[in-house]
């Protein structure tokens, strides 16, 4: 049994000119110590399909369908007060942004020790113990000083690794990490990774890593979907998707990855771009919903969705054009 | 946090000497003269220049003054022209029951319209919402003498719940002093409440906003800890610097809330003082006020370097 079973994840939004399917029927899962990312450009809905999973969506305007299993249990069908015992738990969630995600007014010490003194039940001094333990494993210099003071004392990098403190102080199971290094320096941006892929063989978490970054996915994910516009388009392997993405929008996502001395030689100096936005989600598209923006697209893409297929083993694409690999019988 | 509480105190005492300036000019702005009241109906001309002479009325305004400011940085606020007794006796004899009501007010007030506004804000748009908003605009609207006596008539007419008028000391048992002072702090508070209930609601919307709002709910924290801890410490500055700012309401409302419930506070002898053109009770009552006032905006401000650590002077 995988640890976690996102089947059929329908999320949608009421505003007031139509219904906004921001997720819309998404199925993957992930495997207990394994790093599965999930990539898109803005507005793909992979934040959302995060804020599902800990059902941090505010119901109405959401409303959720389909089932999150984790291990073995339907989140969906949980009260408030069980989802309460596994947020921050046995899931817990780091964000995008660490200037913001972190209480201006409570000491670091606090924050940290908060899920601590939820969950396992520690005094407020047990908990500022195991807080400044918790600094410490993240690689904050000075972290009896550190713990009493307060986020705006702290720099960008700094606040990200408390922030992970916070998140696997309870030794979680899954960890989603929505962007993690998006807003920090790109030096940060390597260490904090680090620090996610050592805690994580330290405890045995699993992550879900929700980027736009293809680096990051190559640095450290396992496995990668690729969403678009609410949908899962592609799902592989992390080598095979990068040297055989089968859908068009994978092809266009890695072809506008710059690369190192690329403009050197010459000729192709230029990125690849993909033309066109994302289609409105408030309107019923009855084709494929990137075959506006696909240099592959017929009448046929502009009519029927394709469905996922399996193109090669364990890779799975919704494209009507993705060429199928001959598997050996 | 020393440097600040001293800079800060500094600025209090000019601030305290424009206001004795202006409650000493009081004298000068407005309409009616003390001697003539005074003297009565049947006086001469020369019998009020006699009694203006007396007061010291007819010498120039900034040596009286100069006069007045020494006399009131040594404690001495002057007698009443009406009966003579030391104007700071005067006020000390109604202090108690003033500072009881507004105290008492204060506190029904935060205890009341906080949680109030909290929770108009985390089911804002909903029928919860609407209500306590449209009770705030109805305390807004309702004029102080109206509620008081609608609330006497109900509650201590009717219901026989609470006296209906008077004040009992509180050295003369806490549970009568509490009785008496319930429906006017009540009535006192109205305002003020629905002031605090709109201010806490607009300022919890917005922190319930944040970002970290959303990291609480991801530990796992309960609904009550995330609106009372983690978002109410963050929205706490507009809302004490509020009620800070309320107090002014507060002491114009006290004078009609001790007409209506006929408590002998300092509203009721600022309002005798100004029918007598009593000047030094007037100034002293408003030298007073104005004190007080300064003085809890000054520890509000001291308060919200310990609410927010990222205010500093």
């Amino acid at each position: 049994m995988a640890l976690l079973e996102v089947e059929d994840l329908q999320t949608h939004f009421r505003t007031p000119d139509g219904i906004n399917r921001s997720v819309d029927g998404v199925t993957f899962s992930i495997e207990s110590g394994q790093t599965l990312a999930l990539v898109g450009e803005s507005g793909c809905g992979k934040s959302v399909t995060a804020m599902s999973i800990l059902r941090l969506i505010p119901e109405p305007p959401g409303k959720m369908a389909g089932k999150i299993r984790f291990m073995g249990r339907n989140l969906l069908d949980l009260s408030d007060k069980e989802m309460r015992g596994i947020r921050g738990n046995d899931i817990s969630m780091i964000f995008q942004e660490p200037m913001n995600s972190l209480n201006p007014v409570l000491t670091i010490g606090r924050q940290i020790g908060e899920t601590l003194r939820l969950h396992q039940g520690l005094s407020q001094k047990e908990a500022e113990q195991r807080a400044v333990d918790m600094l410490s494993r993240v690689g904050i210099p000075e972290p009896t000083r550190r713990v009493g003071e307060y986020p705006h004392q702290l720099s960008g990098g700094m606040r990200q690794r408390v922030m992970i403190a916070i998140a696997l102080a309870c030794n979680p199971k899954l960890l989603i990490a929505d962007e993690p290094t998006t807003a920090l320096d790109v030096t940060i941006q390597a260490q904090i990774l680090d620090l996610v892929r050592d805690l994580k063989t330290d405890i045995g978490a699993a992550i879900l890593l929700i980027t736009h970054d293809l680096g990051v996915v190559a640095e450290v994910a396992d496995r990668v979907i690729v969403m678009y516009a609410g949908r899962k388009m592609e799902e592989a392997s992390v080598p095979e998707l990068f040297a055989n993405p089968k859908h068009p929008y994978t092809e266009g996502l890695l072809g506008a990855i710059p690369r190192l001395g690329s403009s050197l030689r010459g000729a192709t100096a230029r990125l690849s771009e993909i033309p066109g936005m994302v289609p409105n989600l408030k309107k019923q598209i009855d084709g494929c919903l990137f075959s506006e923006r696909c240099y592959k697209a017929t009448d046929i893409c502009r009519k029927i969705a394709p469905g996922l297929e399996e193109k090669a083993p364990g890779h799975v694409a919704a494209c009507h054009y993705a060429s199928k690999e001959m598997v050996p019988a | 946090m020393l440097a600040l509480a001293a800079r800060r105190i500094i600025a209090t005492v000019i601030v305290m000497a424009v206001v004795a300036l202006f409650v000493f000019s009081l004298l000068y702005l407005a309409p009616g003269d003390p001697a003539a009241v005074i003297a009565g109906d049947q006086a001469t001309p020369a019998d009020i220049a006699r009694i203006r002479q007396s007061l010291g009325l007819d010498r120039p305004f900034f040596i009286r003054f100069g006069e007045w400011f020494w006399r009131i940085l040594q404690g001495d606020l002057g007698r009443s022209i009406f009966t003579g007794s030391p104007v700071s006796e005067l006020i000390g004899q109604r202090l108690g029951p003033t500072i009881s009501l507004m105290v008492l007010t204060v506190a029904f007030a935060v205890a009341i319209a906080v949680p109030a506004g909290v929770f108009a804000a985390s089911k804002a748009g909903t029928w919860v919402d609407n209500c306590f908003m449209s009770l705030a605009v109805f305390g807004f609207s309702v004029p102080v003498f109206v509620i008081g006596y609608v609330l006497a008539y109900v509650f201590a007419l009717q219901l026989e719940w609470f006296p209906v008028q008077g004040y009992t000391a509180l050295a003369d048992g806490v549970w009568p002093w509490f009785q008496s002072l319930v429906l006017p702090s009540i009535t006192l508070g109205c305002v003020y409440m629905a002031l605090i209930a709109r201010i806490t609601r607009a300022s919890m919307l917005e922190v319930l906003q944040q970002e970290y709002i959303r990291t609480a709910r991801s530990k796992g924290a309960a609904e009550l800890d995330i609106l009372f801890v983690h978002a109410l410490k963050n929205a706490a500055v507009p809302i004490i610097t509020i009620v800070g700012i309320g107090i002014a309401l507060l002491i114009g409302g006290a004078v009609v809330t001790e007409s209506v419930f006929a408590i002998p506070g300092l509203g009721r002898l600022t309002v005798d003082a100004i029918m007598r053109r009593d000047y030094p009770v007037i100034q002293g009552v408003v030298l007073l006020f104005s004190f007080v006032y300064v003085l809890i905006n000054l520890l509000i401000d001291l308060a919200y370097t310990l609410l927010d650590p990222r205010i500093r002077y």
